[in-house]
């Protein structure tokens, strides 16, 4: 991926505007997000978070306003250029079930022509790096617990060092303790990778847990865009209910 | 003379038409598939095709078989061997289910593991051979044991155009009204589709568990 001018951030969205068929999904938002810089977009199904992100690998373009990587519009980039360069995990892992872990996780290395010898070096570390044991190499995604293909979409979508990684929901398909056990994975991983991470969720804990910034979306906009420590004393009212609803303890 | 003593005795006749029979049918179905799987490759890229072209295909197999092979009959070159006419118009009737089942096939494919690819910045051609193809791979192969059967089935009807084949068989039986040699036509003619249904399911069924791993998940 090409290098930053200017030191540019990593993500930017300039007055970013999405509309479906007229209907609005994204209505100018304006955010930014730092090489190693965690940020949570936090909201419900339907405010636009996976949008926001489709539109960073430019698997959909804006209506209005620019979205930038690096400095450079997307519109500009060469979409296969671009996406090599982000990693990108979804729900579920997203695996191809007709592919072995090892082949899984060596999709891009291999599609950009690394030497053999690297690629299975590289394989070898990420199984490591995910906690995985190096015999589940030769599984099928079908063979495996949701945890692990969870673990096979973060080691993929790292294979080949993506300076941004961009992340939709991806543990919210486990079962509590493994999402917990991710989340502090991830978060130890991050801490040594420095990467520009969006990571989309609705969960406010794992929000708090991860994020260096939150920002908050409704109905395609922006509601606020706090470091953590700032958002749980945030008196925006939208806020407030996300936090209570999270405090609740359960009946 | 009964059935088998029929059959022992033309055995040398009843294994020429069986290989005749099986050239038929199988040119016709490689024919079809090299021009049907392409065909339903496109109409899943350009989506306005896929109207006319499944829609074509459709017309094609409500024509009558005999009066197919009497529409061909003047063409130039094509109408000259009796075969070359009976591939061609089993070739057309073998598009259907091919184009048909390599487009349902390929729409068939998890969406998210097609954004997936996508996503990690896989091209459009190695989308399609890595990822599209191979998953829709036992829903194609589904395509090619129908569209086979179904030329082992109307290959009899070729003998009709001089074309060879089982059928023949069958013809000389109805005009001597011999049981005993029809069914030395019918009956190879019928295990010959029995077979290919077998050994293409069986493949089918293998490429169909591959893609449905993920799937089968607990």
């Amino acid at each position: 991926m090409k290098a930053a001018p200017n030191n540019a951030p990593a993500i930017e969205f300039d007055h970013v505007t999405f509309r479906l068929n007229g209907r609005p999904l994204l209505e100018d938002l304006v955010l930014s997000v730092n090489h190693g810089e965690t940020l949570v977009l936090l909201g419900r199904s339907g405010s636009g978070k996976t949008t926001t992100l489709k539109l960073i690998n430019r698997l959909l373009l804006p209506t209005s306003g620019e979205v930038r990587v690096n400095g450079i519009r997307t519109a500009d980039w060469d979409p296969i250029r671009l996406r090599r360069g982000i990693g990108y995990v979804i729900q579920d892992g997203g695996l191809f079930p007709h592919f072995t872990v090892e082949r899984n996780i060596a999709l891009v290395p291999r599609i950009e022509n690394w030497p053999p010898a690297r690629v299975e070096a590289r394989v070898r570390e990420l199984l490591a790096t995910v906690g995985l044991s190096e015999e589940l190499a030769s599984r099928y995604p079908g063979q495996l617990s949701g945890g692990q293909r969870q673990r096979v979409g973060v080691a993929r979508a790292l294979a080949a060092d993506p300076p941004i990684l961009i992340l939709d929901e991806p543990f919210g398909a486990l079962d509590p303790i493994t999402r917990s056990e991710m989340q502090k994975e991830f978060r130890t991983l991050q801490q040594r990778m420095r990467k520009a991470v969006i990571f989309v969720t609705h969960d406010l804990r794992e929000a708090l847990l991860l994020a260096d910034r939150i920002a908050l979306m409704e109905q395609g906009r922006l509601i606020v865009d706090l470091p953590v420590a700032e958002f749980s004393r945030s008196e925006d009212l939208l806020v407030r209910a996300y936090i209570e609803a999270f405090s609740t303890p359960p009946a | 003379m009964n059935f088998l003593q029929f059959m022992m005795a033309n055995r040398q006749q009843v294994l020429e038409l069986s290989l005749e029979h099986i050239t038929l049918a199988g040119v016709a179905t490689l024919l079809a598939a090299l021009v049907g799987i392409p065909l339903g490759i496109l109409i899943t890229r350009v989506p306005r095709l896929s109207k006319a072209v499944l829609g074509g295909a459709n017309v094609i197999q409500t024509i009558p078989s005999l009066a197919l092979f009497g529409f061909l009959l003047p063409a130039p070159w094509i109408g000259e061997r009796g075969s070359r006419l009976a591939i061609l118009a089993l070739a057309l009737y073998a598009l259907m289910p091919l184009i048909r089942n390599t487009y349902a096939g390929i729409q068939g494919v998890d969406p998210a593991v097609v954004e997936a690819g996508r996503a990690m910045g896989l091209t459009d051609g190695q989308l399609l051979f890595q990822v599209e193809l191979p998953l829709a791979s036992g829903v194609i192969v589904a395509g090619v044991r129908i569209a086979a059967v179904l030329s082992i089935g109307l290959a009899t009807i070729a003998a009709a155009i001089g074309a060879g084949g089982l059928g023949e068989f069958i013809f000389r039986g109805l005009a001597m009204v011999n049981n005993q040699v029809i069914l030395a036509g019918a009956i190879p003619a019928a295990l010959l589709a029995l077979l290919a249904d077998f050994g293409l399911g069986r493949l089918e069924r293998r490429l169909g568990r591959r893609a449905g791993l993920q799937q089968s998940r607990g």
